[in-house]
């Protein structure tokens, strides 16, 4: 079990950060780092595509919110691409989809970034 | 640490302990995962049981000495899947997390006891200071 991350640049001064796998308590620290060099080199405004994951606990979601956090204390966004329904119970019974855009695909996630 | 207490209304249990480290949460998972395939849960339901076990292990990771074992049993009924999780910290309480979710102020680290009671049909947290942790939950099957 592993986690892939890509990290590319898009329009504008956003970044996408594509994640295959699985999040959990041994993964996320890999998403971490990806998401804080990303921050600790002044790209605010993210879209997280976690298409591919096919599985996120309670530590991938802290990650997630932990990067929010930050990005907000520089006026970005973090906006997240999911399509599993799974993952998306898991924002949902949680009250994530309060905090975070979701969206069904990159370009919806990418636009309401602007 | 004492061996998990047999019980009777249950046809089939399997043990497993894991090493209080991250890397073993998968192993956790996939094997709670295999004994739920036993019952007639849903896609859904076994995907909750994945999420509420590695949860559990996550907690108990969190809060013992990385020295420890997770010990994990569970017990088959007919239509329920009991499982317990043990460890020699002093974890999280449960009666310590909100019903609501995560709030903008809230502690990420309570998502994991949150999501645990929101997926599982009953879950007991159980803190002994000499004995450790022990969190018993429980998944039935929609009839």
């Amino acid at each position: 079990m592993d986690i892939k991350v890509n990290v590319r640049e898009s329009e504008g001064d956003a970044y996408v950060v594509d994640l295959t796998g699985e999040i959990d308590v041994y993964t996320s620290p890999k998403v971490k780092d990806a998401i804080t060099e990303l921050i600790d080199q002044e790209h605010y405004n993210l879209v997280i595509n976690l298409e591919k994951v096919r599985y996120i606990d309670s530590t991938g979601l802290g990650v997630l919110i932990g990067g929010l956090k930050r990005v907000r204390e520089h006026g970005g966004s973090v906006n997240l691409v999911c399509t599993n329904p799974q993952i998306k119970k898991i924002f949902d019974i949680t009250g994530l989809v309060k905090i975070f855009g979701i969206f069904d695909d990159e370009q919806s996630a990418m636009k309401a970034l602007v | 640490m004492n061996p998990l207490p047999v019980t009777d209304e249950f046809y089939g249990r399997v043990d497993v302990a894991i090493p209080a480290k991250a890397e073993w949460v998968a192993v956790a998972r996939l094997t709670v995962a295999a004994v739920a395939s036993r019952l007639q849960f849903s896609v859904e339901d076994i995907e909750d049981v994945k999420l509420a076990i590695a949860e559990a292990c996550t907690n108990s990771i969190q809060h013992g000495a990385p020295s420890d074992t997770i010990a994990i049993a569970c017990e088959v009924g007919n239509d329920e899947l009991r499982i317990t999780v043990r460890d020699r910290g002093q974890g999280l309480r449960l009666e310590s997390v909100g019903e609501t979710g995560f709030k903008e102020d809230g502690r990420t680290e309570e998502l994991g006891v949150f999501l645990i009671r929101a997926l599982m049909d009953s879950v007991e947290y159980r803190v002994d200071a000499r004995e450790g942790t022990e969190l018993v939950m429980i998944k039935r099957v929609l009839a």
